[in-house]
């Protein structure tokens, strides 16, 4: 079932692909493709981090905030050329898995609802990233280099982007995490039937506390990556509607808000799909302003499919 | 006559749960239902709303014929039911819950709520019943036996003919049962019927005027005056003939292996239960539903905490409150509720039998899928599950099958402490006489086996010894020599063995 909507998916991105490049054949020139490859792989990241916790039966909203948070706190770390580069990457992985257990711990200790707490976060975290820069845009200082990090993060080899390269990485990571360890399975079962797996044995609680953690750092992954992209930061709208990206990627990618279902290839080539459709908003001259409303209609026309496609397999 | 069902016969694919009843309500009168669970009662309440019609007979209502009711018809005849769970909305105001969707408007076309009226028409409807709490109160601020009253207003302000308690008493005190026996006396003289539908045969007795016995879906006497007592009607809800399913233990049960001490569970935090289960042996755990088994049985698994007490296993105490722990104690649950607790139902076959077995099937954190594998074939075979395939989801199985797909999930890891809650709820007589086999192999390899039941039929078939509940203690304990339909529900129904022992004098005497 799964394999059959991923292909469905993959097919509606090569249709989409074909006509973009049959009205304006730019759509195949190699900077094109690289940058988009480049959002992909940037949107990819935290999409991935979005999935687990939509399996789990939750939401995250706050990974827009997040962005912003972590990228002018990184942005200000680094700058001050005190600590190594890797020691600010890995101060800002702590803070996101903080982040997240703070997240999952409320919801799965406390029984708050996810909507509510992550909500919350998303204005909390905006609120403080334009706090710390006093609504000021935060940017490294002229002249300020850091090859090695500026490598990893905007490089490239062979034209591929290394973001892409390192949304790969992770999505085969967390692909093996999700779909092979005794973890993605009590996930699954968390989010399908939390009773039914607490029945089973499975510390639910913590298995929830977990998915918010590994969505925390995942997104911490990306605010680097933006970061490092962007080189400065606006905190009023750095990464606004983010977590609306990475919510209709998974969606589109076959998980269930219901939670208990989704794939990373699903997700992978939800990311993808966006991605053409605002390229494509772009190389047809369609006006930019209408960007959410094509991807609005995309997402509920998908949506609309594969429920049909459900009706059609349940009828007796 | 108000009501009159004739030869009225019901059946669910194709076992009956009615059969050829005859049974009428006059006005004004109070009718007492009684039988067992699975008697047939909650089937012929069905009916009579019109919530399911009929295979055969009449039902007449004010002198008109016809083959079944439809909800419609019998609401417009005053049949008002007030159930078990109260069809109540706490975040409403009593007079809103009472006049629910019948609301007096103004305004027009604005359809504004008239609040003043509301209070008006729902004010003398709570005074009728003695209610000491205003119209506009919020349902949640009430307590059950309040909210009780509101339903019954509710019955009333839709000129109720006919009122139908299900287990109206059941969650009340002393007092408050005694208040609403005095309301059931004053609808009575204000014309209504009412039709009592409970365990509480000391309540039949006060309030009733005739009572209606139903036993395996036939009405097996009707009751009236003097007759009304609880011991004939207890005599004649039981006595059947169980069919012989027994099987004595392979040996004697050996040593203790489940030992509850004086463990007290949310549900009746004054009520410290102790038992204990040999090694070999089935324990069945009697009861009504709502006595505390089910609260019993998830605090040994670990579901909840206890309040206070302990459970040992082997002597050895298990850590309360941790579902994992009591697993690695050897304690197993086989829940009430299979589709909600046993299962993940979307899953496969395989991956529900994995599920509580993963650390066993995994290396370096991965599942190792051929293991997986292995262990369904494996169990698929030992509990000779019938299904297409291990990779079919388990909601498309059987009842039967989809119970031993959650019995087993427990038997790969060889279990010392089972816990079978209503093991064979839903499911089919072939399959429940497999389950009982599996249940005593497991009890003959040494395992302790507590089943929680309301089958009757099951509890005497099935179990080497008796623990009865009631309303959160142990009542007694019945071994295979006294064990019978009677004794049990006595005990369950709160009259003690001493009671027992007296009726017994009195019979020989």
């Amino acid at each position: 079932m799964t394999n059959r909507k991923n292909l469905g998916l993959l097919l509606l991105i090569l249709a989409v692909g074909a006509t973009v490049a049959l009205i304006n054949p730019r759509f195949l020139a190699p900077v094109n493709l690289s940058n988009t490859a480049n959002l992909v792989g940037l949107f990819g990241i935290f999409a991935v981090a979005q999935a687990f916790v939509i399996i789990s039966g939750g939401i995250e909203l706050s990974a827009g905030s997040v962005i912003a948070l972590l990228g002018v706190l990184f942005v200000d770390l680094i700058a001050t050329e005190t600590l190594s580069p890797l020691v600010c990457f890995l101060a800002m992985l702590a803070m996101g898995a903080v982040i997240g257990f703070i997240h999952g711990w409320l919801v799965a200790r406390l029984g708050l609802q996810p909507f509510v707490v992550t909500l919350c976060g998303l204005l909390i975290y905006r609120g403080l990233a334009r706090y710390y820069t006093e609504d000021a845009t935060a940017g490294f200082p002229f002249g300020a280099s850091f090859p090695t990090l500026e490598w990893i993060t905007t490089g490239r080899i062979l034209g591929v982007p290394n973001s892409l390269t390192a949304f790969v990485v992770l999505a085969l990571i967390m692909g093996v995490v999700l779909h092979r360890s005794a973890y993605g399975r009590y996930l699954f079962a968390t989010g399908r039937n939390e009773e039914a797996a607490r029945y089973s044995g499975v510390p639910t609680a913590r298995i929830l506390i977990a998915a918010y953690v590994i969505s925390g750092v995942l997104t911490a992954i990306a605010a680097v990556y933006f970061a490092m992209y962007t080189r400065s930061i606006s905190p009023s709208s750095h990464g606004n509607f983010y977590e609306l990206y990475a919510i209709a990627a998974a969606v589109l990618g076959g998980c269930s808000l219901r939670g208990g279902e989704g794939s990373i290839v699903g997700v992978a080539l939800g990311v993808v799909l966006l991605q053409v459709l605002q390229n494509l908003v772009n190389l047809l001259g369609i006006p930019s302003s209408l960007n959410f409303a094509v991807m609005g209609s995309v997402i509920l026309a998908g949506v609309l499919a594969d429920n049909h496609f459900l009706r059609r397999r349940d009828r007796p | 006559m108000f009501l009159k069902f004739e030869s009225v016969s019901k059946a669910y694919h194709g076992i009956p749960a009615l059969q050829g009843i005859d049974l009428d309500v006059a006005r004004a009168e109070v009718l007492g239902l009684v039988g067992e669970n699975g008697a047939g009662k909650s089937t012929l309440m069905k009916i009579l709303g019109g919530v399911i019609q009929p295979d055969s007979g009449h039902v007449t209502l004010e002198g008109v014929s016809s083959n079944g009711l439809t909800i419609r018809q019998s609401q417009a005849a005053g049949i008002a039911f007030v159930h078990q769970e109260l069809n109540l909305f706490d975040n409403l105001t009593v007079a809103a819950n009472i006049l629910l969707h019948r609301e007096p408007l103004r305004g027009g076309f604005l359809r504004l709520v008239d609040e003043p009226a509301m209070a008006r028409l729902a004010a003398p409807l709570l005074a009728r019943l003695g209610a000491e709490f205003p119209a506009d109160r919020s349902l949640s601020s009430l307590s059950l036996a309040e909210r009780q009253l509101v339903e019954i207003a509710k019955a009333l302000s839709m000129q109720a003919r006919l009122i139908i308690l299900d287990e109206p008493t059941s969650s009340l005190t002393a007092t408050e049962t005694e208040r609403l026996l005095g309301i059931v006396r004053a609808l009575r003289q204000d014309g209504v019927a009412v039709i009592l539908i409970t365990h509480r045969l000391a309540e039949v007795q006060a309030v009733a005027d005739r009572v209606a016995v139903l036993r395996d879906g036939r009405k097996i006497t009707e009751l009236t005056g003097p007759q009304i007592r609880p011991d004939v009607m207890t005599r004649h809800m039981v006595g059947r003939d169980l069919a012989q399913i027994y099987r004595r233990p392979a040996r004697p049960p050996a040593d203790t292996l489940l030992e509850v001490d004086q463990v007290r569970t949310f549900r009746y935090p004054t009520q410290p239960i102790t038992l204990t289960v040999r090694a070999g042996e089935i324990v069945g755990l009697a009861g009504l539903i709502g006595s505390g088994r089910s609260e019993l049985a998830g605090t040994i698994f670990g579901l909840d905490r206890p309040l206070s007490g302990q459970i040992r296993v082997a002597g050895d105490p298990v850590p309360p409150g941790d579902p994992r722990a009591a697993m690695t104690a050897g304690v197993c649950l086989v829940p009430e509720d299979r589709k909600a607790c046993g299962l993940i139902v979307d899953f496969s076959i395989t991956d529900n039998f994995a599920l509580p077995n993963l650390p066993a099937l995994c290396r370096l954190g991965l599942v190792q899928r051929a293991k997986t594998t292995t262990l369904a074939q494996e169990q698929g075979s030992a509990l000779d599950l019938r299904a297409a395939g291990m990779g079919q989801p388990v909601r498309s199985l059987s009842g039967g099958n989809q119970q031993k797909v959650v019995i087993g999930k427990w038997l790969a890891r060889a279990p010392r402490v089972l816990i079978f809650d209503e093991p064979t709820r839903g499911v089919d007589v072939g399959a429940k006489g497999e389950i009982y086999g599996h249940m005593r192999r497991l009890a003959d390899a040494g395992a302790a086996v507590l089943m929680v039941s309301s089958d009757m039929e099951e509890v005497i078939g099935v179990s080497d010894r008796v623990l009865v509940m009631h309303e959160g203690r142990i009542a007694g304990e019945l071994t295979r020599d006294d064990l019978s339909e009677q004794s049990i529900l006595s005990l369950a129904v709160g009259r003690g063995q001493d009671d027992l022992h007296k009726e017994k004098k009195r019979h020989i005497a």
